[in-house]
């Protein structure tokens, strides 16, 4: 009795290894891994030791996030608002532009800084690239002191959301280019907050995944912001993604017409 | 043993390997006994069609499989959504409110499966339930400390909602936050009020930002600033979300956390009571409820729930169930004869097109009329209202929206406010009930002085929905603990009713 009973446990074990066609990469998911997508969910459902190890794993991930996403509030005190905003950017592998400036400042070794930030101090910061970085809501906390900021990289951060842009009023005065490449999670709900925004000149959209109807989305962004250039969409991103072509039909019912003319006329006499 | 097992499995194997001059071609059958003849014998006798005995004995044998041990199936039909016999809650009302207060229960219980929470909901589809009917909105200018706190902590857990109720390995969930902000639009008479609120809400660490008129037709050009003297914007945490979402996403957490959901309306409650006599020799009586009864949906019968705690989160319909508690009931002068001041009141929403309107960052307007509207998706499309003056307060019988509404009372503030609403096609409308608290318009929030084991989390007078989140974790730290701590309040519990101290909230929609 206990070998079938094993063979037929270890089958429905085997059966996670296959591959389900429900989950192929057609789905909006990304796609998770074997281990990820079926194994540990099949755990999870079943014993709850697992659940709670999952668990637990998920809020340290979340915990890491907001470790990495505090404010440098010693910095800030001693040495302010902008040292500390850049000291950020830094740890968080970005760069920042002091005014005055031509090239962005970054940093390889995040221990020991090559520059000493504090002959910095009193310049006010003007560009922050955060490209590619973990910044959330809170990190964005540590930038809205910021007086001067004129540009704004927020391109392909996995964790900005349309809160995080609901939080960039604090710079409508002065912020010029704010770019949001990529950002997997900002939608057309967040871009309508970037209304605030009185002085910017250039906003970059490009490959927004959650953003529908991307040409209407571009008209009304340019609508709600008549000084700035919005670059990114194509007005006719959704028309492409149409497979039909009109031209081509247009012909052929015309030649069917035709056709059916030419038709018409030789049955009549016969 | 084994091996005598495995030669029987391997036979036919075994026996083929042993008839190597067995004909290849003859397909190989499996052994079968032919069909009986007890079966052919009652065949011609039956009336065809009348009785498959194949199917019958299909039948037998689910019911056979059904009746083993380890499943539910049971002889009497017991329908499905029965609430257990006894609960340690009872949660009345499966609107939002109730959902949230079961799933801060089950997150604050100190261990897994520590306290057993029911929540009895008569209808599942939530036709008539105003978590889904609602506009959505969330706001904190108000101008209660309170009601400031209550919407933060709503919108900090929207942000994270995903920390609270997403599942391992699942999508996201999307409560499709629109962060548009409030706009609130203030004549002449209303600005000092207006900044006086702005003062409080600031003072509570919300943006809000003060607008001249020169200023909003600065930022708004489609919008005519006659007759405005101050507006008030909320720049962070306003917009609006999807409301279905949200109390799908708090069910089903709550749901796996181990609540019960009842299909079922509570009709009637038993009390024990207790006399007592206060030092000037008067009798008070202190009743208790024991017991729930739970009627299910399209039956007479009545099931009973054995419970030490009840909250009432009926929305519209808590000064009902508050009634069957006694409360309400007794005679004049007593403290029993103050009711639950909770009524339904219906309110309209229209949506219509208008594509020359107001573009992507349209606000929640409030004007200073009280006509509210908001932008709906990409294509031109708009919702709002207002709400109908005392006097004009519709029928609440039903959910019928009255047309001619829109056309005398709220167009015409809209088409002044907004121009380009001069032509707009209304595309669909329709109604749901505030559960309106006539006595001053703020929840009624904590146990009652002489049932208590009755928690009251109702009157929220349209606010409901943007305050259940936090209401739900005040009120099971109330019942857990024993005390507020998240937020304090202690000024919106019942006793205020009897003391006749009114809470008057000035930022009504």
């Amino acid at each position: 009795m206990a070998a079938p009973m094993a063979l037929r446990r270890g089958g429905r074990l085997l059966s996670l290894l296959r591959a389900c066609p429900r989950y192929s990469s057609r789905s909006s998911r990304p796609a998770a891994g074997l281990l990820k997508g079926r194994i540990l969910p099949y755990l999870y459902d079943r014993f709850y030791d697992m659940e709670a190890f999952i668990d637990f794993g998920t809020k340290l991930t979340g915990w890491n996030l907001e470790r990495k996403n505090t404010h440098y509030l010693r910095i800030q005190e001693k040495y302010g608002d902008d040292l500390a905003a850049a000291v950020f950017a830094l740890m968080l592998k970005g760069g920042v532009r002091f005014r005055g400036q031509t090239e962005w400042y970054r940093e390889h070794n995040r221990k020991r800084f090559c520059v000493d930030l504090v002959n910095y101090q009193g310049v006010p910061l003007e560009a922050a690239d955060f490209s590619g970085s973990i910044i959330s809501y809170e990190g964005l906390g540590s930038l809205v002191n910021l007086k001067a900021l004129k540009h704004l990289d927020l391109s392909r951060c996995p964790n900005v959301d349309d809160w995080c842009l609901s939080r960039l009023h604090v710079f409508g005065e002065t912020l010029e280019e704010l770019s949001l490449a990529g950002c997997p999670r900002v939608t057309e709900r967040g871009l309508g907050c970037l209304h605030h925004l009185e002085s910017l000149r250039r906003l970059d959209v490009s490959d927004l995944p959650s953003v529908p109807c991307k040409g209407l989305v571009r008209i009304l962004l340019e609508e709600m912001l008549p000084q700035c250039e919005v670059v990114g969409i194509r007005y006719d991103e959704d028309e492409l993604t149409l497979p039909i072509e009109p031209d081509v039909h247009q012909g052929q019912t015309e030649l069917l017409r035709e056709a059916a003319r030419v038709q018409k006329t030789r049955e009549i006499p016969a | 043993m084994r091996g005598g097992v495995m030669f029987g499995r391997l036979r036919p194997l075994v026996a083929a390997a042993g008839r190597p001059l067995a004909n290849p071609v003859e397909p190989r059958r499996q052994f079968r006994t032919g069909e009986s003849r007890q079966r052919d014998r009652f065949r011609g006798y039956e009336p065809r069609g009348s009785w498959d005995f194949g199917k019958e004995m299909a039948e037998f044998r689910k019911k056979l499989k059904e009746a083993l041990p380890g499943s539910d199936w049971n002889p009497l039909g017991i329908s499905k959504d029965l609430p257990p016999e006894w609960a340690d809650i009872v949660i009345v009302g499966g609107g939002i409110i109730g959902w949230s207060v079961a799933f801060w229960l089950k997150m604050k219980e100190s261990q897994r499966n520590a306290i057993r929470v029911v929540v009895v909901e008569r209808d599942l589809q939530y036709t008539k339930a105003s978590t889904v009917l609602s506009v959505g909105g969330i706001r904190q200018q108000f101008s209660l400390p309170e009601n400031i706190k209550m919407s933060q902590f709503s919108a900090e857990f929207l942000r994270s909602i995903n920390d609270y109720l997403g599942f391992f390995n699942e999508p996201p969930i999307d409560v499709q936050f629109n962060p548009m902000g409030y706009l609130f639009l203030a004549s002449e008479d209303g600005a000092a009020v207006l900044e006086e609120n702005v003062k409080i809400q600031r003072a509570e660490a919300a943006e809000v930002s003060l607008l001249s008129p020169a200023q909003l037709q600065k930022k708004f050009p489609w919008l005519n600033t006659d007759g405005v003297a101050l507006a008030s914007y909320g720049l962070e945490n306003e917009g609006w979300f999807d409301p279905w979402t949200l109390l799908n996403a708090l069910r089903r957490k709550a749901m796996s956390m181990g609540v019960f959901q009842s299909l079922g309306e509570v009709m009637s409650f038993h009390c024990s009571s207790t006399e007592m006599v206060t030092e000037d020799g008067e009798l008070i009586n202190f009743p208790r409820i024991m017991v729930a009864n739970v009627q299910m949906p399209d039956s007479i019968e009545y099931s009973p729930i054995k419970c030490s705690i009840v909250v009432n989160a009926a929305g519209a319909w808590s000064g009902r169930v508050a009634e069957m508690a006694g409360i309400g009931t007794g005679p004049p002068g007593s403290l029993e004869e103050i009711r639950l001041p909770v009524e339904p009141k219906k309110r309209y929403v229209y949506v219509w097109n208008c594509p020359e309107g107001p573009g992507l960052e349209t606000p929640m307007l409030i004007d200073t009329t009280g006509a509210y509207f908001r932008r709906e998706g990409l294509g031109g499309n708009y919702l709002g209202s207002i709400s109908p003056t005392e006097d004009e307060e519709p029928d609440i019988q039903d959910l019928e929206v009255d047309h001619e509404f829109f056309q005398e009372k709220v167009w015409p503030k809209l088409a002044h406010r907004v121009p380009a609403f001069e032509s707009l096609k209304v595309k669909s409308s329709w109604a749901g009930y505030y559960d309106y608290n006539t006595f001053d318009q703020n929840p009624v929030i904590g146990a009652h002085p002489l049932v208590g084991n009755l928690y009251f989390a109702s009157g929220f007078s349209g606010h409901g929905l943007q305050h259940s989140l936090a209401v739900g974790k005040c009120i099971t730290e109330l019942i857990l603990e024993g005390e507020y701590k998240t937020i304090d309040l202690g000024r919106f519990s019942f006793d205020r009713l009897i003391k006749g101290e009114q809470i008057l909230e000035k930022n009504i929609i």
